[in-house]
């Protein structure tokens, strides 16, 4: 009878949140505190999202959460981990592998016209929203996006579904950088020669054909099976290696941001340290700075072709990693007046960075390579020369090779023509462009068994790629793990180590489908398409979201009580406009290129006739079936879980006896101090009084 | 008579040279020195011939176990400025007869590393043509290398998770005991307010007669 006045009454918190009604309240509040002024104002576009301020803590309550330190949130210890962990995030295998591939074949120097104007355009604005954003609101992505707007539930939800998909086969590349780490450390590296076959004839056919390798890394490393239906079975070596890389993961996974925080130390300094070293080194190897020049030659004819400037826009978009909700995560974490602008624009800047160092340190490398192969090949002919026509030896030099050919030809042609000189071509070599996993197991390995000290060199390597894999994977697991607490998937019972723990070995046991004989195409499906047209989905919601229905207003308010000034013009321009319409080009783009092309993958099959180039071969038509559910279903979950929800709310409002359901505010969850306890104990008293 | 005598003395040459030039149990010998040993390589002349003639005498000695072989075995021909050449081996017993292809191929194989070291070489820089080198034994490890440091990952790996899991476990113990001994420290300052009903009812508590619902004493 008086419990009711009881709760009613003000417990000195300022907050005047009723916590009774879900919807209706008696104060009406305004994002600024007073009312709209003018018609400029209620013209800026806003959809409806009534009851938002019910869902989120005003700026009074976030200062007294910060001064008093309540809430149990986990905290960064300090600046600079957080600083690390979103530079691991960012920095990944991408940055040394995929991009220096685009910038060599896209023109060199000029790429980096287009690269850094959409860094500038679409990747700097994306990360300031989704810092701003998560530390506002405190929650990771499934949270931020329910409390903007419950049907916006579906954001988080594809987050969650993308950061798994993408978690699986990234440690699955992580446990291929791990067995390679593991076999370094010996000498002769295992790939720098051809086994012998069994009767100790002659070396085994298949690496006689190709080189060894390449039959280390498709035959030795991944025993892949000719095609994507045959599944090989399972790989005994690589189980373990996939077992070992989920097994590290945990460890620093264990307790969330509390020891990912130490880790980080580690994983995300070391890559830098390992690509100085390799820089020294490149530079002192001979063809290192053709290497270079070639990379940076620019040609700028590349700018007029669109190609270049999508593949642009769509590297920065995943080089940053957006839209997997991990870097929301992390920035929840922060202090609430934590300069977020600031931030973004330093991991931008250092991600930029770290992508043209590494491809300058590859491309020094990789001219290398095709130095010592070009010296073999002219070798080689001049060899062939001497020995066809018994010329004492230092007779031909590379020097003048050219014109004793042209003179050899010209008296005795027909000799020349059976021996089948191979033209040699720098050029060519140099732009033997690989890019992904053929860069760093086939080509880079083969350039570091041509290095003196060779298995060091090749152990620097591997642990550079395991770092920048294990950092990124931080982010993957964050962007897993927190939507499935705030989904309550788990009981709460469950301390956080069982649930990293489950998580991480449901991973591993899905993960072995990439472990069989065809896991190599398996892993380039989920690439292309789980990895992909999701994401760009989800960003571009994640706009709309942020600017349309949370409102940019109320977000510009929020920015000035955190970091004390309004965002400028820059910000506003391209948070409102330019960077929705540049997600929005890149994804039609990407979508009609799928959606027209006819779709193939490329198979290592030693019985075709081309061996030992790949051959292209078109997927059996169940596949089909995979990429809906790899592509489709966290795209329409965006959509669908509004839907669901919709329905229902309508099925709800026909039955209004339905049990009154868990409060969705604030004061009835966040439990601030002692006003729990409290209550109980002085409604007990109130009671024994008035009775 | 000098005639005679003159053909006497250029006749065994020139049947040599017949011998190997035309013969089908010759191989083709061709050295790339500078290749080999760049600028230590030394030049090649009538000694160094020398020395090959002998060592393929040597070659012959130990895979025929006759003592009888001499240099005068070795016959050689079709030498070029590449560095290549042909030679054929005669018999001891007969000048004119030469020894059959499989055996001096048998012989050379056998002896082919010391006869690249004679010469400073390789099985690439030596070549003889037709006789293929010999394909060194595989490394074959007790323990794969590899096994060895997926060992110590793995062993590093479970001793983190088990730190990490005891230092869990062990906070959360020391957590409840401060707890149950702060609940124990409070039995002395009667504190109403701070106590819950739970807490209450595993000791005795307070027993506070101003709120008690007991009603013994007011029975009516």
């Amino acid at each position: 009878m008086t419990s009711d006045a009881v709760r009613e009454r003000d417990w000195g918190t300022p907050s005047s949140h009723n916590s009774e009604a879900p919807c209706c309240q008696h104060h009406q509040r305004f994002p600024h505190g007073y009312p709209p002024q003018g018609p400029q104002e209620i013209m800026k576009l806003k959809l409806p999202n009534p009851g938002l301020e019910d869902r989120i803590l005003n700026h009074d309550e976030l200062e007294r959460l910060e001064v008093e330190e309540a809430g149990d949130r986990p905290k960064w210890d300090n600046k600079a981990q957080y600083m690390l962990t979103c530079v691991g995030f960012c920095v990944g295998l991408g940055n040394v592998w995929r991009f220096p591939y685009l910038c060599q074949s896209h023109g060199g120097g000029a790429f980096m016209i287009p690269f850094l104007i959409l860094l500038v355009f679409e990747g700097i604005p994306l990360l300031h929203l989704e810092f701003a954003i998560g530390q506002r609101l405190r929650k990771g992505s499934v949270g931020v996006w329910r409390t903007i707007n419950p049907y916006m539930l579906g954001v988080g939800i594809a987050s969650m579904c993308v950061s798994f998909l993408v978690s699986l086969y990234y440690n699955t590349i992580i446990a291929w950088v791990m067995w390679y780490f593991f076999n370094s450390f010996q000498e002769p590296l295992p790939w720098s020669q051809c086994p012998i076959n069994a009767n100790r004839t002659g070396l085994v056919s298949e690496c006689e054909r190709s080189s060894p390798v390449d039959y280390f890394w498709y035959r030795e490393t991944l025993n892949t099976s000719a095609a994507i239906d045959d599944m090989g079975g399972l790989q005994w070596w690589m189980i373990l290696c996939l077992i070992s890389a989920w097994g590290v993961l945990y460890v620093c996974c264990i307790r969330g941001i509390e020891t990912t925080g130490k880790a980080v130390y580690v994983t995300s300094t070391l890559p830098y340290v390992v690509l100085t070293i390799f820089l020294i080194r490149g530079l002192t190897l001979k063809g290192s700075f053709d290497g270079i020049k070639f990379l940076f030659t620019p040609d700028l004819n590349e700018l007029a072709n669109p190609t270049t400037w999508l593949d642009a826009g769509a590297q920065v978009f995943y080089s940053f990693s957006l839209a997997f909700g991990g870097l929301i995560s992390f920035s929840s974490y922060n202090s609430v007046h934590n300069n977020c602008e600031q931030d973004a624009v330093i991991i931008s800047i250092i991600n930029a960075f770290t992508s043209i160092y590494a491809a300058t340190v590859i491309y020094s490398i990789i001219g290398f390579r095709a130095t010592e192969r070009f010296d073999d090949c002219l070798s080689g002919n001049i060899l062939t020369l001497l020995n066809t026509f018994d010329l004492p030896e230092g007779n031909i030099t590379e020097s003048n090779y050219q014109e004793v050919l042209h003179s050899l030809n010209s008296t005795n042609s027909d000799i020349i023509s059976n021996l089948n000189l191979k033209t040699c071509d720098l050029n060519s070599f140099l732009s033997e462009g690989v890019e992904g996993t053929g860069l760093a197991f086939i080509v880079f390995t083969e350039a570091i068994t041509k290095m003196p000290l060779s298995p060091l060199w090749s152990v620097l390597f591997f642990v550079m790629l395991f770092c920048l894999g294990l950092s990124s994977m931080f982010g993957n697991i964050e962007g897993v793990l927190v939507p499935l607490q705030d989904l309550k998937v788990f009981p709460k019972s469950w301390p956080k180590e069982v649930i990293s723990g489950v998580t991480c070995l449901v991973c591993c046991l899905v993960g072995l489908i990439f472990v069989q004989g065809s896991g190599n195409y398996w892993l380039a499906l989920f690439d292309s398409f789980a990895g992909s047209i999701p994401l760009l989905i989800i960003a571009f919601s994640e706009m709309i979201g942020v600017v349309y229905v949370y409102g940019i207003d109320r977000f510009n308010e929020d920015l000035i009580f955190m970091i004390g000034h309004k965002p400028n013009i820059f910000w506003q321009a391209t948070w409102r406009v330019i960077s929705p319409l540049i997600m929005l080009a890149i994804f039609i783009f990407y979508f009609s290129t799928i959606v027209t092309k006819e779709i193939f993958y490329i198979a290592w099959d030693p019985e075709s006739e081309n061996f030992p180039t790949l051959e292209k071969k078109p997927y059996p038509s169940w596949i089909y079936v995979i990429i809906f559910l790899l592509a489709g279903v966290p795209s329409l979950s965006v959509p669908g879980t509004a839907v669901f929800r919709a329905i229902r709310e309508y099925c709800c409002k026909k039955h209004p006896s339905a049990p009154v359901q868990e409060i969705d505010s604030v004061s009835y969850k966040v439990h601030i101090q002692d006003v729990e306890p409290k209550s109980q104990k002085s409604q007990k008293s109130d009671q024994k009084l008035y009775t | 008579m000098l005639a005679g005598v003159l053909l006497l003395i250029f006749l065994p040459p020139l049947v040599a040279k017949d011998l190997c030039k035309d013969s089908q149990d010759g191989f083709k010998v061709r050295l790339s020195i500078k290749t080999g040993l760049g600028d230590d390589a030394y030049e090649w002349n009538e000694s160094e011939m020398f020395l090959f003639r002998s060592t393929l005498a040597y070659a012959m000695r130990k895979h025929s176990n006759q003592d009888t072989y001499t240099i005068d075995n070795i016959l050689v021909c079709n030498d070029t400025q590449r560095v290549s050449f042909v030679f054929v081996v005669t018999s001891t017993d007969d000048p004119d007869q030469l020894i059959p292809k499989e055996q001096v191929e048998l012989a050379v194989r056998q002896n082919k590393h010391r006869i690249n070291n004679a010469f400073l070489l390789s099985d690439m820089t030596l070549e003889f043509m037709g006789i293929p080198p010999t394909l060194s034994a595989p490394i074959i490890y007790d323990t794969e290398p590899w096994l060895i440091v997926f060992g110590v990952v793995i062993g590093a790996v479970a001793v983190g998770i088990v730190a990490l899991l005891m230092s869990t476990v062990s906070k959360k113990r020391r957590a409840k005991e401060k707890a149950a001994g702060l609940s124990e420290e409070d039995e002395g300052i009667v504190k109403e307010n701070g106590t819950a009903l739970s807490s209450l009812g595993r000791k005795e508590g307070v027993y506070n007669q101003a709120f008690s619902n007991d009603d013994r004493f007011t029975k009516l």
